[in-house]
């Protein structure tokens, strides 16, 4: 059995184990209780305190702050099955209540639960997981008086994305990111005709010698052009952030990302200055307002 | 289709751990910042069994005290964390016999915190 059907085998065992023990409610139903969840919730239904609100009969049963689950609670071996798999993160995905009749003070509630469904695993925004879901029923004495379908995810974390893209280094270029790592921006000139050319390139653009050098920019310039990036997400970057074309008082213009300002505050002709970014074995070159 | 009355909360953090305690839900994201913060939140947040709480009181506010609730289907999203408005919006989507269907958004900052059905029987 591969690890997906080992899962699946430990879920059908537990499924057939049906409801687990009853777990009864510490307190009756009462008032004050209803009062203090009315109270913090805002609802103020004249219906309270003489019935509960539906929506509290999880908290009768609530384990308090010391909570202790059964040792047939489905859930609690459900995870600790997938948490042995390598599936360590929780996180509840829904919850389906049905209530058969109002409870009143007075009647002190009993839960289980079983195991109704295990689904996986599913590639999902947080990570692969699985899909577990149990099945709650509250009873008075007998009567059945409520139920519940609770889901949750349990899944592997992604792993967090911290490091940016890294910048291609090819021959022509290689001055380019030496330079940033001594505080240098540097711009390529042609050693024929002296023409000044960014983004750099074997050729001259203007006189198609091939013999390149660079000289050392000052780092000032100002906003030629700019977009404010929503979506899509970028490794490493949080959204929104400012990517300006900037053109420098040397004459070439230059990408990089406009740094410390509020989007809305960003204009053509704004007058910035380079600052130097570690990123991972690079340097990048940015720009902040001056 | 009718459109229920919007159900405005200002979710403070008195708001979050008030509710929490009277759920009896004593899981420290709900009520200590540093611990929800080791834990990866921006802050402490709403828990579930308040958020189904509201959900219901959005339609009970509505619907009227004679009215009894059978079923409260929710999914869940985006956390809603102390500081955020929470904003609720529904229609009743279908009508059998006195038995109304309402669909349920909840709001926040950071998009749909819950998402669900509520079924009520109107008096």
């Amino acid at each position: 059995m591969n690890a997906d059907e080992q899962i699946l085998a430990a879920a059908r065992e537990l499924a057939a184990r049906g409801e687990c023990t009853p777990r009864t409610a510490r307190d009756p139903v009462n008032e004050p209780m209803i009062n203090n969840w009315t109270e913090a919730l805002g609802d103020n239904s004249s219906a309270y305190p003489a019935v509960a609100p539906p929506a509290m009969i999880q908290v009768w049963t609530m384990g308090g702050l010391h909570p202790q689950r059964s040792d047939d609670d489905p859930l609690g071996r459900m995870m600790e099955v997938l948490d042995a798999a390598g599936y360590t993160s929780v996180v509840a995905t829904n919850s389906d209540q049905t209530y058969h009749r109002l409870v009143k003070p007075g009647e002190r509630l009993a839960v289980t639960s079983r195991l109704a469904d295990v689904v996986g695993p599913k590639r999902t925004a947080l990570g692969e997981g699985w899909f577990v879901t149990t099945h709650n029923i509250w009873r008075s004495g007998d009567e059945v008086v409520g139920e519940m379908l609770w889901s949750v995810l349990k899944f592997k974390p992604k792993p967090a994305v911290t490091a940016s893209v890294p910048p291609l280094v090819s021959r022509d270029t290689a001055f380019f990111w030496d330079g940033t790592k001594t505080g240098e921006l540097r711009i390529q000139k042609c050693s024929a005709c002296g023409a000044l050319r960014h983004p750099p390139g074997p050729m001259c653009p203007r006189c198609n010698a091939l013999d390149p050098t660079y000289v050392v920019a000052s780092g000032l310039g100002e906003v030629y052009s700019y977009v404010v990036h929503h979506h899509p997400q970028v490794p490493g970057k949080r959204t929104p952030f400012v990517i300006a074309l900037v053109e420098l008082e040397e004459g070439v213009r230059m990408l990089g990302e406009l740094h410390d300002i509020d989007p809305e505050q960003v204009k053509i002709g704004l007058p910035v200055r380079v600052r130097y970014v570690p990123s991972g074995e690079f340097v990048l070159p940015a720009w902040e307002v001056r | 289709m009718t459109d229920l009355p919007e159900l405005t909360i200002d979710v403070t953090p008195t708001f979050v751990i008030s509710t929490a305690l009277a759920t009896r839900d004593f899981q420290d994201v709900h009520h200590d910042r540093d611990k929800a913060v080791q834990r990866g939140s921006k802050d402490i947040f709403l828990n579930i069994l308040t958020t189904t709480g509201l959900v219901q009181r959005f339609v009970t506010d509505w619907a009227g005290p004679d009215a009894f609730v059978r079923n409260v289907s929710i999914k869940l999203g985006v956390p809603c964390y102390a500081g955020e408005t929470l904003t609720f919006s529904g229609s009743v989507t279908a009508q059998d016999g006195a038995e109304a269907t309402v669909r349920v958004v909840g709001r926040n900052s950071l998009g749909d915190h819950v998402t669900g059905t509520v079924k009520v029987v109107l008096p």
